[in-house]
């Protein structure tokens, strides 16, 4: 087998190193119990050409050459060459987490520029080296807030996205951390702020809200700051489209960041892998989840990069960690930081204000159910979405997301997105079937 | 004598944002075309940011020379043998990549119509077989992002299991040789940690097992084989006195490299399991990251399983959101599609008999480099190794060299370090784990270096505990980071 480094005259001379006469001997002492009674029910390996072969197949039954106006947490954005030619060297590809620094300090670099960079986008001062995803990203602050406020409850905005919600909810449920939903405004879509203020308490450990929220609408994140604030807890911003703050204002009034950097060179790929981001204020570094790469001196006094803080974690606490959370997406947020060092500081910008035009060409004339300004993402009235997506379909667009699945008030409504990619000509034909 | 790597050029490379100057660029975006909005105008001005202060300006050019650069101050698997302990560093094919990026697949939307998904579907359902096959379990949700992803999702399921039984208990067992993981997700899922101390052959102790197993314990957290590379010869009887006070076997699978295709947990009473497959299905670690958790369970579980489930009508698959008694999700859509891409390619590789043979040589290189260096160091459990060994200091201590100054040294020597100082049990671990893809010469060479180590101890300590010395960066202040942290970059 190709992957199998050994030929046979090799194997028996290690064996006879080992003084075993049969590869058999490896596992014989093992209880005849509990060793396979028959082969594997797998069949035999192929060929390259073969796996090739295989996964164009499958492929060939996705999406291809269909225009896509769904967003709703998933972005289709340019990925830069540079990001997967850089992923693709061998020596960030095949290494392991950086614990041993004088031979890792290619990846504790890049971690340390991610974490800055995370940082200068967010309006933070501190970043971890990553999280799984932004879904995942969301408790990890709940919990994190609630170690640093030590009060008992959340509260979390509806207009969050809906799968960020549930997974919220599966963390908190065992932990004994009560999570409370607060509406949005019919208006405008953004938070009720009156509907905040009446849930807030001063047992409430957060305020978890995301801007552009899952409608697309920006949220003010300083006036939520201001009220959050005032009865002692911290607020928790949550982003799913990143390409958003080369041109929105950072929530730096937030305590908390959290979100998915999968806007940045991370291909959709069927929902991931893609890599979270959590960021904060550097009084709360100690309850930061995760891995964090910090900057010391090597023995000759150069400047050198290592794993830092680690006696929050896992491997060290134990049952007394700030969280389980390993492995985490070091590759793919290795890719977001190519993806940010080649767009740059002029680059970002462009490409929200690219996607910012795109989005209100395509919304142009269309039915808003919302007044609050919107990045790219908008939530338009269509009547029966279903419908109108099956017509898409025909002309080879994939339209948006029709909301009645996670907003039954919104069945009549589908969020729709448009990115730098998205072209004038299928935006046109979205624009047609809307007005139909 | 170090006979694996000499002297080179290292190119030095400063910080991004200290290349970085004003209007210099790598991109270039298409013209629009539609018209330009003014980004006031459009989000109003109090929305709107000024420009990202800091962020760095830098060329397509010196982009790739930066991270070029970068990179080769990295060891990989790709330059040699990495021999973790417990982390089952193995070759990473490159057409798991190729695969991965397949148009269809790596551009697929998690929301795109059901019709237009069934190639995905196609794949995720040949993995969940075969990954049942391999495990002997019934059923798996491939949505838990990592290993300790894993973990929680697996005890949840207990937990939820438990609860329509009527009560979802207090406690989980946790062996003193597991991972740090496993009693930071039993507290996550909001268990109370028991530690069970494992027996003087470093295995489940069942007298221990049996004394802390009362109707309180929702599960037991075993691995196996355990993390020092040892098969729990009594997993089936620990598995009956969990079972008969009602409690719940959770196996960890970090070391499932060990098992595939020669024993499966669902056939030694493992009732819930995680497998790592960045560990045991060759997906690339890359330098911490991404993983994904598969979690592996028998049928009595299946009901509380995450949301959504594959569904199969025809020829025709589709998600299923109606599970009422399911743990909810675990992570948005449906998992790490593109690790589990990569897996799923690996699996085609090797074909079942394949996978079996690869179980094999990763344990023929374990076994040789036990023998191998057996007469050098000390070996606290003599119990027959499976796919990694652990050694112990002990021998060397008494010159005042540690496991983590060897595995330093180790460094100079070509390697990437073995494992230190866990699991906890072993005073001063060096744990072990070369898995199947090291070629004989590797191997050779690793056992050559690790003796010439154990030498140099004897004859001159200070060049172990001062390693390393050939590297580009020499021992780094750990201690300094942590006092005075400084986490990014400032001007």
């Amino acid at each position: 087998m190709r992957y199998l480094p050994k030929s046979d005259s090799e194997r028996n001379e290690m064996l006879a190193a080992c003084g075993l006469k049969s590869l058999d001997d490896l596992y014989s002492y093992l209880p005849p119990k509990v060793l396979i009674k028959k082969p594997l029910n797998i069949p035999v390996g192929i060929s390259e050409y073969e796996i090739v072969d295989y996964f164009k197949k499958q492929a060939n039954l996705m999406a291809n050459g269909y225009a896509s106006f769904l967003g709703a947490g998933v972005y289709n954005h340019y990925r830069p060459v540079l990001c997967d030619v850089v992923v693709s060297r061998g020596e960030f590809l095949t290494s392991y987490t950086p614990y041993q620094a004088e031979i890792s300090q290619g990846t504790l670099t890049t971690i340390f520029e991610f974490q800055t960079m995370v940082c200068q986008l967010t309006g933070m001062e501190v970043a971890n080296a990553s999280m799984y995803d932004g879904s995942t990203a969301v408790p990890e602050a709940a919990m994190m807030a609630i170690r640093i406020t030590g009060r008992e409850h959340v509260i979390v905005a509806k207009s969050v996205h809906p799968e960020y919600r549930q997974v919220l909810h599966t963390y908190t449920l065992n932990q004994g951390i009560p999570v409370t939903e607060c509406g949005y405004d019919s208006e405008t879509g953004q938070l009720d702020l009156a509907g905040l203020e009446a849930n807030l308490t001063d047992q409430t450990a957060a305020v978890i809200v995301q801007s552009p929220n899952f409608f697309g609408c920006l949220e003010n994140v300083r006036a939520l700051a201001d009220l959050v604030h005032s009865k002692g807890a911290l607020l928790v911003v949550v982003f799913t489209e990143a390409a958003s703050l080369g041109v929105v204002q950072p929530p730096a009034d937030a305590d908390i960041v959290v979100g998915e950097l999968q806007s940045f060179a991370i291909s959709p790929s069927y929902g991931g892998p893609f890599a979270g981001i959590i960021a904060t204020k550097e009084k709360f570094i100690r309850q930061i989840p995760g891995r964090l790469v910090g900057q010391t001196v090597d023995a000759n006094g150069n400047r050198a990069f290592c794993l830092t803080l680690a006696t929050r974690e896992q491997h060290i606490r134990r049952e007394k960690a700030t969280s389980n959370i390993c492995t985490n997406q070091a590759l793919i947020a290795l890719m977001g930081t190519v993806f940010m060092s080649v767009y740059g500081k002029a680059g970002l910008r462009e490409l929200a204000e690219q996607n910012l035009a795109k989005a209100h060409y395509l919304a142009g004339g269309l039915p808003a159910r919302f007044k609050a300004p919107f990045f790219n993402e908008f939530v338009v009235r269509v009547g029966d979405p279903e419908a109108l997506n099956k017509k898409l379909l025909k002309k080879k667009v994939i339209g948006g997301l029709a909301l009645g699945r996670f907003y039954p008030e919104l069945a009549d409504c589908m969020l729709l997105c448009a990115t730098e990619m998205s072209k004038r000509e299928s935006m046109d034909v979205v624009r047609q079937a809307v007005q139909a | 004598m170090i006979k694996k790597v000499r002297r080179h050029i290292v190119q030095d490379e400063p910080l991004l944002f200290e290349i970085s100057s004003p209007g210099k660029k790598a991109y270039q975006l298409p013209e629009l075309d539609v018209p330009a909005v003014d980004a006031v105008e459009a989000l109003g001005a109090a929305n709107v940011r000024s420009e990202i202060e800091g962020f760095p300006e830098v060329s397509e050019v010196e982009n790739i020379r930066h991270y070029t650069r970068l990179s080769t101050w990295n060891f990989a698997i790709d330059l040699g043998l990495y021999p973790l302990g417990s982390c089952t560093m193995k070759y990473n094919p490159r057409i798991n990549e190729l695969v991965a990026r397949t148009e269809g697949l790596a551009w697929g939307h998690p929301y795109q119509p059901e019709e237009l998904s069934q190639g995905a579907f196609q794949i995720l359902a040949t993995l969940e077989k075969y990954l049942c096959e391999c495990t002997g379990m019934d059923a798996i949700t491939l949505q838990p992002a990592a290993g300790a992803h894993g973990e929680m999702t697996g005890l949840l399921l207990v937990r939820k299991y438990l609860e329509s039984l009527g009560n979802p208990r207090k406690k989980v067992l946790v062996p003193d040789s597991a991972h740090g993981t496993n009693p930071a997700t039993a507290a996550m899922v909001g268990y109370e940690v028991v530690s069970v101390k494992s027996n003087d052959h470093g295995m489940i102790d069942l007298a221990a097992l049996e004394a802390a197993t009362d109707e309180d314990v929702a599960a037991l957290m075993v691995t196996n084989p355990n993390t020092i590379g040892v098969f729990e010869r009594d997993i089936m009887k620990a598995a009956a006195i969990l079972h008969a006070k009602g409690a719940q076997m959770y196996m960890d699978g970090a070391n499932m490299n060990a098992l595939v295709g020669i024993c499966r947990p669902g056939d030694f009473g493992i009732d819930v399991m995680h497998m790592n497959l960045h560990k045991t299905f060759s997906t690339p670690h890359g330098g911490g990251g991404p993983g994904a958790g598969p979690v592996a369970i028998k049928k009595h579980l299946e009901p509380f399983l995450p949301v959504p489930r594959l569904k199969r009508i025809g020829r025709k698959y589709s998600h299923d959101y109606d599970r009422p008694q399911s743990i909810g999700k675990v992570r948005a859509f449906y998992g790490n599609f593109g690790v589990l891409v990569r897996a799923l390619a690996y699996i085609l590789a090797h074909g079942g008999p394949g996978l079996r043979n690869a179980t094999i040589d990763a344990l023929l290189n374990a076994q040789f480099i036990r023998k191998g260096l057996e007469p050098y160091f000390d070996l606290p459990v003599t119990e027959p190794t499976m796919h990694e060994v652990v050694f112990s200091h002990d021998r060397q201590e008494a010159k005042g060299v540690k496991t983590g100054d060897m595995a330093k040294r180790l460094i100079d020597y070509g390697f990437h370090a073995y494992t230190t100082s866990f699991p906890l049990i072993v005073h001063g671990a060096m744990m072990i784990e070369p898995t199947e893809t090291e070629p004989k010469r590797e191997l050779e060479l690793f056992i050559d270096a690790m003796i010439s180590i154990a030498k140099e101890v004897d004859e001159d300590p200070q060049l172990v505990i001062k390693a390393p010395h050939l590297t580009r960066t020499p021992r780094v202040d750990e201690t300094l980071a942590a006092r005075r942290p400084i986490v990014r970059w400032k001007p």
